[in-house]
C-alpha cells in the first residue's frame, strides 16, 4: 500500500535556449524573478523532490505560474527536464528512448486535461477508444473496454454523440473515461475540474473518490482550489515559484504551514470541517466512562453537536472501538482561536 | 564622371555587357534544353497518356452518358437537387451552342490538374507545417509562383518541352498549386495545441498524430485550398490555350484576335458555368465535412 510509485529527485526545469547553463545559477540561489530579469529565462521547477505513494491521491497545489502544470508534464515527459530524475516503479523515465517513451505513455499513464482536449472529429466512443486504438488493440476488444468505461462514468447512450453536443461536465467524464480506458497505473489530472461550475465540480470530485475506492490508481491531481485539494488529497504538495514549499496531509498543512505563502493559502479554510478529531485530541487523557465516544477520523464539525451536549468532553475511539484519547471543548476553542489570527 | 552626372543617371552596366549576359544565359539554357529536353519530356509521358486517355473518354462517350455521370458527381458532392438541375441546364446550354468538345477538353485538363495539385500540394503542405525551416524556404517560392506573370515562366517551359498539353499543364499547376500548399500548412498549424498534447499524452507517434488528428481536423481548411486551386486553374485556361492546350481557351483566344464578340462571350460564359459548378460542389462538400465535425446538425 505505501510503496513509492513515483519518485521525483532534484528536478529542475528552466525554459529558454540556454537552460542548462543557468541551472548552476539557480542552484546558487537565484530565484524565478531574478532569472527572468537578468537572463531572460523562465524558471519552471526548482529542485523538486517528491515521493508519491502507490494508490494514493497526490494533490499538487499552487497559484498560476507556480509550476504545477509543468511538474505533472514531467511525469509522462510531455516536458523534458533540464536536470534531475523521475523514477516510476524504479525506472528513470527521463532516460527512456523515443520508442520506450511512447510505450510508457500508452500503458502506464492516462491524462485528463483542464479544457478536456477531446477530439472534436471523433464521437464519444472513438474518443474513449483513442488510447486503445493507438496501441492497435483488437477492434472489438477495444470497443468493449470503451463501452465499459462509458458506462462507468454514466454516459451510456451518448457514445455516438460528438463532444460539442455534450455539456462541460459530460465532456470531462469522457476525458476521464478516455484516460481510464487504457487501464494506466498512473492517472494525471491537470486541473481536471477547474473549468466546471461548482455543483458539477463537486459531483465529479465525489465520482472520482468513488471510482478510486475500487480502482486504486496512483493519481496526481493538480488544482489551485484548496477545498478541492483538501477533499481529494491523501497528500498535498504546495508549489511556489517553481519550489516545493510543503508536502504533507491536510492536517499537517493546516496546523503547521511551512511558510507564510502556505499560511496565506490556508487562512480561509474552515478548519472544523477539514480537521479530524485525531489531530487535536489529547492522547494522554483518561477515559471518562460517563462521556459519549467519537471516532478518531470524524471531522470536528460532525462531532460538535455531541460535544456541546456533553459535560466534560468526549472519549475518542479508533475503528476497533479501542480508547485512544479524549477531547475537550478547550481543544476545539483553541483551534477556532488559532484560525482567527 | 562628375558628381551631378552620378546623381541624375543611374550607374548601369554597359549595353554590351548586358547583351552578353542575356545571350550567355539564353545560350546556356538553350543548350540545356537541347540536351535534356527529351529526357524531361519522357518523365511526363505517363501524365500525357493519362490526359489523352481521359480526354478521349469524355469525347468519345455518348454525351447523355457523360452528362449523367457529371450530374451524378455534382449530386454526390453537393447533395443539392437545385444545383444538379442548374448544372443540367448549364451543360445543355453548352452543348446546344456547339461548345461540348471544347468543354470536355477543359474539364479533362482541369480534372488532371486538380488531381496532380492535390497529390503534390498536400504532401508539401504537410512538410511545411512540420518544419519552420521548410516553411521559410518554400514560402518565397510560392510567392514567386503566384505573382510572376505566367507568360514569363511559359518561355522556359516552352523552350524545354515545346508546345502542347504538358507545358500547358505545368503552367496551370505552377499557377494553381500555391493555395493547396498554403492552406494545408495553415490547417495543420491551426489544429488545437491541447488536442495535439492529448494525442501525445496517449503515446501517439508522428504518423498517428498526422493521420488521426492533424489531417482530419485540417480537412475543412485544406478543402478551401482545393477549391481555390480549381478556381485558379480555370482562370489559366485561356493562357494555357496560347501554348496549344485544347479547350474553351482556344475559341476565346480566336475571338480576341479577330474581334468576334459573341464567340468570346459564349465561351467565356461556358468557363464561368464550369467555375460555378466546380466551386459550389467543392464548397458544399467541404461544408458538409465541417458540419460532421461540429456535429451541429442534430
Amino acid at each position: 500500500m505505501s510503496e513509492i510509485k513515483i519518485k521525483i529527485e532534484n528536478l529542475y526545469k528552466i525554459f529558454g535556449p540556454r537552460a542548462r547553463e543557468y541551472t548552476n545559477k539557480v542552484k546558487g540561489g537565484i530565484d524565478k524573478d531574478e532569472l527572468l530579469a537578468k537572463y531572460n529565462h523562465v524558471l519552471g521547477l526548482d529542485d523538486i523532490n517528491l515521493d508519491i505513494k502507490e494508490q494514493s491521491i497526490q494533490v499538487v497545489m499552487g497559484l498560476s505560474g507556480s509550476g504545477k502544470s509543468t511538474l505533472i508534464r514531467h511525469i509522462n515527459r510531455l516536458i523534458e527536464p533540464t536536470e534531475g530524475t523521475v523514477l516510476v516503479d524504479g525506472e528513470d523515465i527521463t532516460k527512456l528512448n523515443k520508442a520506450d517513451l511512447l510505450e510508457f505513455r500508452r500503458n502506464k499513464t492516462g491524462m485528463v486535461f483542464q479544457r478536456f482536449a477531446l477530439f472534436p472529429h471523433h464521437n464519444i466512443l472513438d474518443n474513449v477508444q483513442f488510447g486503445l486504438s493507438i496501441k492497435n488493440l483488437d477492434k472489438s476488444e477495444s470497443k468493449d473496454k470503451a463501452m465499459y468505461w462509458i458506462e462507468k462514468v454514466g454516459l451510456t447512450g451518448f457514445e455516438n454523440k460528438f463532444p460539442n453536443q455534450l455539456s462541460g461536465g459530460m465532456q470531462q467524464r469522457v476525458g476521464l473515461a478516455r484516460a481510464l480506458a487504457i487501464d494506466p497505473d498512473i492517472l494525471l489530472m491537470d486541473e481536471a475540474f477547474s473549468a466546471l461550475d461548482p455543483l458539477i465540480r463537486t459531483d465529479m470530485q465525489d465520482q472520482l473518490l468513488d471510482l478510486q475506492k475500487n480502482l486504486k490508481k496512483t493519481i496526481i491531481f493538480i488544482t489551485h482550489d484548496l477545498d478541492e485539494a483538501l477533499k481529494l488529497g491523501d497528500r498535498i504538495a504546495i508549489l511556489n515559484g517553481g519550489k516545493l514549499v510543503q508536502d504533507g496531509n491536510a492536517e499537517e498543512i493546516l496546523l503547521n504551514p511551512a511558510d507564510e505563502y502556505v499560511s496565506n493559502f490556508v487562512k480561509d479554510v474552515n478548519r472544523i470541517k477539514v480537521l479530524k478529531i485525531g489531530s487535536i485530541m489529547n492522547a494522554n487523557g483518561n477515559k471518562n466512562e460517563s462521556n459519549p465516544s467519537v471516532m478518531i477520523d470524524e471531522s470536528i464539525e460532525n462531532c460538535l453537536p455531541t460535544m456541546l451536549e456533553s459535560e466534560s468532553g468526549l472519549n475518542v475511539v479508533d475503528s476497533e472501538k479501542n480508547f485512544v484519547g479524549v477531547i475537550s471543548k478547550n481543544n476545539i476553542a483553541e483551534i477556532l482561536r488559532k484560525s482567527k489570527d | 564622371m562628375n558628381l551631378i552626372e552620378f546623381f541624375t543617371s543611374f550607374p548601369e552596366m554597359s549595353a554590351e555587357s548586358l547583351r552578353l549576359f542575356k545571350k550567355s544565359v539564353d545560350g546556356a539554357y538553350r543548350n540545356f534544353s537541347a540536351k535534356y529536353g527529351d529526357a524531361i519530356e519522357a518523365v511526363f509521358d505517363p501524365v500525357l497518356y493519362f490526359l489523352v486517355w481521359f480526354e478521349k473518354l469524355l469525347h468519345n462517350s455518348p454525351w447523355p452518358l457523360v452528362i449523367l455521370a457529371l450530374l451524378g458527381l455534382v449530386y454526390l458532392g453537393s447533395r443539392s437537387i437545385y444545383l444538379t438541375i442548374g448544372s443540367l441546364f448549364a451543360f445543355l446550354f453548352i452543348g446546344y451552342f456547339g461548345m461540348w468538345d471544347d468543354t470536355m477538353s477543359t474539364v479533362s485538363i482541369i480534372g488532371v490538374c486538380t488531381a496532380l495539385t492535390i497529390g503534390f500540394g498536400i504532401p508539401v503542405g504537410i512538410l511545411m507545417s512540420g518544419s519552420d525551416r521548410a516553411r521559410a524556404m518554400i514560402t518565397p517560392i510560392l510567392d514567386v509562383m503566384q505573382t510572376m506573370p505566367s507568360f514569363v515562366y511559359l518561355i522556359p517551359v516552352v523552350m524545354l518541352l515545346g508546345i502542347g498539353k504538358i507545358p500547358g499543364l505545368l503552367a496551370v499547376i505552377i499557377y494553381a498549386i500555391p493555395p493547396v500548399i498554403r492552406l494545408t500548412d495553415l490547417g495543420i498549424r491551426e489544429v488545437n495545441k491541447e488536442v495535439l498534447e492529448a494525442a501525445d499524452a496517449f503515446g501517439a507517434n508522428r504518423m498517428q498524430k498526422l493521420f488521426r488528428v492533424q489531417l482530419p481536423l485540417a480537412l475543412p481548411t485544406i478543402f478551401a485550398g482545393i477549391n481555390q486551386t480549381i478556381m485558379m486553374a480555370l482562370a489559366m485556361v485561356v493562357i494555357a490555350s496560347m501554348i496549344g492546350v485544347k479547350g474553351l481557351g482556344q475559341p476565346v483566344l480566336k475571338a480576341i484576335t479577330n474581334q468576334y464578340f459573341t464567340m468570346g462571350l459564349l465561351n467565356g460564359l461556358a468557363i464561368v458555368a464550369l467555375a460555378i459548378i466546380f466551386d459550389r460542389v467543392s464548397q458544399s462538400y467541404g461544408k458538409r465535412m465541417q458540419q460532421h465535425r461540429a456535429g451541429a446538425n442534430e
